[in-house]
């Protein structure tokens, strides 16, 4: 299901971190020996051997991240991302496993395609790549993939994600038949006709800028008929980025009855509001849009329930020249690999909006069951999958710093707390920040 | 003047203030507003003069960005810094690099090579005029950006309606029409909440937005306790297929076109230009001695010449730096 390249696996021991896992139920100050990439031993004073050691004093040591939505831009614009830059971003912002979307260019919607992008990720991939494939040829929304084939080609799940699919008997149809591969299907809702030209959330900052609407209901009906349709056919389904209350509400209706559904959202839709939008900066122009408080505090009140069990980033890397253009013309997108941690530490669980302990399971084990995988954990016994973070350090998010491709990001500028010291992934460390 | 001296890192003068720009009238304050119009007025009683080019900006450059068609804005800024004796390259979109594919930013740069002091920007989209501010030195006037703003346009209508009501704490405008898509709805609202005209949102369901801060109804006899109807332009693309705001023009006439039947005797009547006679404003609405709209072509006029001035001539902002600069 992952691809990455093969490095040497790790032999360390990280001394004396906080080792906080909260699906292990383990908060303690342990060492964590690390035996060619598999955790082998959890306890006090652990013997290095020959291992290196990482003096992780003072630094938190949790399962890595998992993104359920990156963008890699690969194949077809390369110029903003590549597997080997997507991922060591991801790398950057401690993930150990990220699934890439299929809206390239060509689209991922045939086993040619996606046996490629396999290949490479096996020379390139600094941190373990998941592809989905596309539900519709081209992503059109007239004719299925052969999802079959596919899925033995290494897709983890199918998505139409950029577009919405626009027919609910296509749909219906892609329920139907996405059942004999045994994977969901990774929702973006948007009614169209509803969103129609529309830049920013439809309300009051709108108003007063003077763009066209893109109102939370045109997302809401779509989830409404999704979820719908899910419980009518009893497939499992994978709602994209939500944004708007009405969505959540529907979800937890859907969820109450039963429906197999899975969600996630954003950092970006969990700390900003459409306000953001007065600098008529293209960096805080995304699909789904930034909407009011009320959706804000919506979807943040999922977030802890568990009713959005995941976070993605939806990590969209674009060209400098496309988005220093005024706001209608740029494109919809943010980068987020980089940032995720960081900014949701600082804006939301440094506060007291958002425990800890929910934050590192909604960026890990959460968006691992979202597509199958098994959760990262510290375990003795488990592939290194882990993250050392430093809490109480700041750094200044600057363009030249990043390792994505692209510079695109609603944070360049700001000041974050909370800062990601060194990422194993599969076993292999992958970052290390001096 | 001001000589410069050496001095202490602790007693360095301020930062000099920000470029000034007209971007927005959200960015204007009440005073900013009185000025602007007494520095109108005074050029005004300079035009009844026979000479009427004053030497005031003479060596200044006023470069005309116009990304859209316009007859009233263009020829009235460029009109303006005429008169003031600046000199004036005007860019239309048809027929420059433009056309070739040019991003808005190099363009910008480019026209920046030529030291411009004002740019003076009419754009299809939103922030445009902002872009443009952050990429070159010069001072900037938006003259228009997609359905955000028209900050000029509200000046010469308050201004209008200063000289032709003598007041304007306290008088109650209605504005009828596509509000949604119209910029001069948006800087009007916020320059009548600056010096306290009351404003009425007159329109189709559809054409007015949702959550803006604003008495609105779609009850065209809403009008008729106003001191001034301000009828917007109705388009027709606004009725094309997908769109629907409203079914037909032939019924947008009918509900909420000013007619002299709907008008109160004596009530003003403004319209930004251009007009579709017959459609929002009947022929004998827009022919009355009641209707400002040649009026507000005229202030027009005057009220650019006040911005340029303004920009250019440093204002109160400027004035208050150099004080600081000087007691340092």
């Amino acid at each position: 299901m992952l691809h990455s390249k093969t490095s040497p696996r790790a032999n360390v021991v990280v001394r004396g971190a906080r080792v906080l896992d909260p699906g292990e139920g383990i908060d303690a100050r342990l060492d964590v020996r690390i035996d060619n990439g598999v955790i082998a031993a959890l306890g006090e004073n652990l013997d290095p051997n020959e291992h290196r050691v990482i003096d992780a004093a003072g630094l938190v040591l949790a399962p890595a991240f998992v993104d359920p939505h990156v963008h890699l831009r690969t194949p077809g614009r390369e110029d903003e991302e590549t597997i080997a830059s997507g991922t060591a971003a991801a790398a950057a912002g401690g993930f150990c496993a990220i699934f890439a979307m299929p809206n390239t260019d060509p689209v991922v919607d045939s086993a040619a395609t996606l046996g490629a992008l396999v290949e490479t990720a096996g020379r390139e991939a600094e941190v373990p790549v998941a592809f989905l494939a596309a539900i519709t040829r081209g992503q059109r929304g007239e004719e299925l993939t052969e999802m079959a084939e596919l899925a033995d080609a290494g897709a983890v799940a199918f998505s139409d994600d950029g577009v919405p699919v626009r027919s609910a008997g296509l749909m219906r149809r892609a329920l139907q038949y996405a059942s004999i591969t045994g994977r969901p299907l990774a929702l973006h809702c948007e009614e169209p006709s509803l969103s129609r030209g529309g830049h920013v959330h439809e309300g009051a900052v709108a108003a007063e800028l003077g763009f066209t609407g893109y109102p939370s209901v045109a997302e809401s009906v779509m989830v409404e008929r999704d979820l719908a349709l899910a419980a009518y056919e009893e497939q499992p389904i994978h709602l994209l980025h939500l944004s708007a209350a009405e969505s959540v509400a529907a979800l937890r209706r859907a969820l109450a009855a039963g429906v197999r559904a899975t969600a996630e959202v954003t950092p970006h839709h969990l700390v900003l509001t459409d306000d953001a939008v007065r600098s008529l900066d293209a960096n805080v122009k995304m699909n789904p849009p930034l909407r009011a408080e009320r959706d804000r505090t919506a979807l943040l009140d999922a977030l802890r329930d568990g009713t959005i069990g995941a976070i993605g980033t939806d990590h969209a890397p674009h060209a400098r020249h496309e988005k220093e253009v005024p706001f209608e013309e740029a494109p919809f997108g943010v980068t987020g690999l980089e940032t995720a941690f960081s900014v949701l530490y600082a804006r939301l669980v440094k506060p007291g909006l958002l425990p800890l302990a929910t934050l590192l399971e909604r960026m890990s084990s959460g968006p691992a069951r979202v597509f199958g995988l098994a959760p990262p954990r510290v375990a003795a016994g488990a592939p290194a999958d882990l993250v050392l973070l430093d809490l109480e350090r700041e750094w200044q998010v600057d363009e030249t710093a990043f390792r994505s491709r692209s510079r695109n990001s609603w944070l360049l500028g700001e000041t974050l707390e909370g800062v990601v010291a060194a990422t194993l992934a599969a076993g292999v460390l992958v970052h290390e920040r001096a | 003047m001001t000589t410069i001296r050496l001095v202490r890192d602790d007693l360095r003068p301020p930062e000099p203030p920000p470029r000034r720009h007209l971007l927005s009238i959200a960015d204007l304050e009440r005073d900013d507003v009185e000025r602007l119009l007494g520095t109108a007025r005074t050029f005004e009683s300079a035009l009844d003069r026979e000479v009427k080019k004053l030497p005031t900006l003479k060596g200044r450059l006023v470069v005309n960005l116009f990304y859209e068609s316009s007859t009233r804005t263009s020829s009235s800024f460029e009109l303006a810094a005429k008169r003031l004796s600046a000199d004036t390259l005007t860019v239309k979109s048809a027929g420059s690099s433009v056309d070739k594919g040019e991003s808005l930013k190099d363009t910008a740069l480019t026209l920046g090579a030529y030291d411009p002091d004002v740019i003076v920007i009419r754009h299809p989209q939103i922030g445009a005029p902002q872009l443009v501010a952050r990429v070159t030195d010069a001072h900037i006037v938006n003259a228009g950006d997609g359905t955000h703003q028209h900050p000029t346009q509200a000046l010469l209508d308050l201004y209008t309606l200063q000289q032709q009501l003598g007041r304007l704490e306290g008088l109650h405008v209605a504005i009828v029409g596509d509000v949604l898509h119209s910029r001069v709805a948006r800087s009007l609202l916020q320059a009548f909440e600056l010096v306290g005209i009351r404003c009425t949102l007159v329109g189709p369901p559809a054409l007015l937005p949702r959550e803006l801060r604003a008495e609105t109804t779609s009850d065209i006899g809403a009008i008729r306790g106003a001191d001034v109807v301000y009828v917007l332009r109705m388009q027709q693309e606004r009725i094309e297929a997908g769109a629907n705001f409203v079914p037909s023009l032939r019924e947008y006439a009918a509900r909420w076109g000013i007619t002299p039947e709907r008008l109160r005797p004596g009530q003003k009547v403004m319209h930004p230009g251009p007009m579709n006679r017959g459609v929002e404003i009947d022929q004998r609405v827009a022919d009355s001695s009641d209707a400002l709209i040649e009026t507000q072509v005229r202030s027009g006029q005057v009220v650019r010449m006040a911005v340029l001035y303004d920009l250019l001539t440093g204002g109160p902002v400027g004035v208050r730096a150099l004080a600081a600069a000087e007691v340092a």
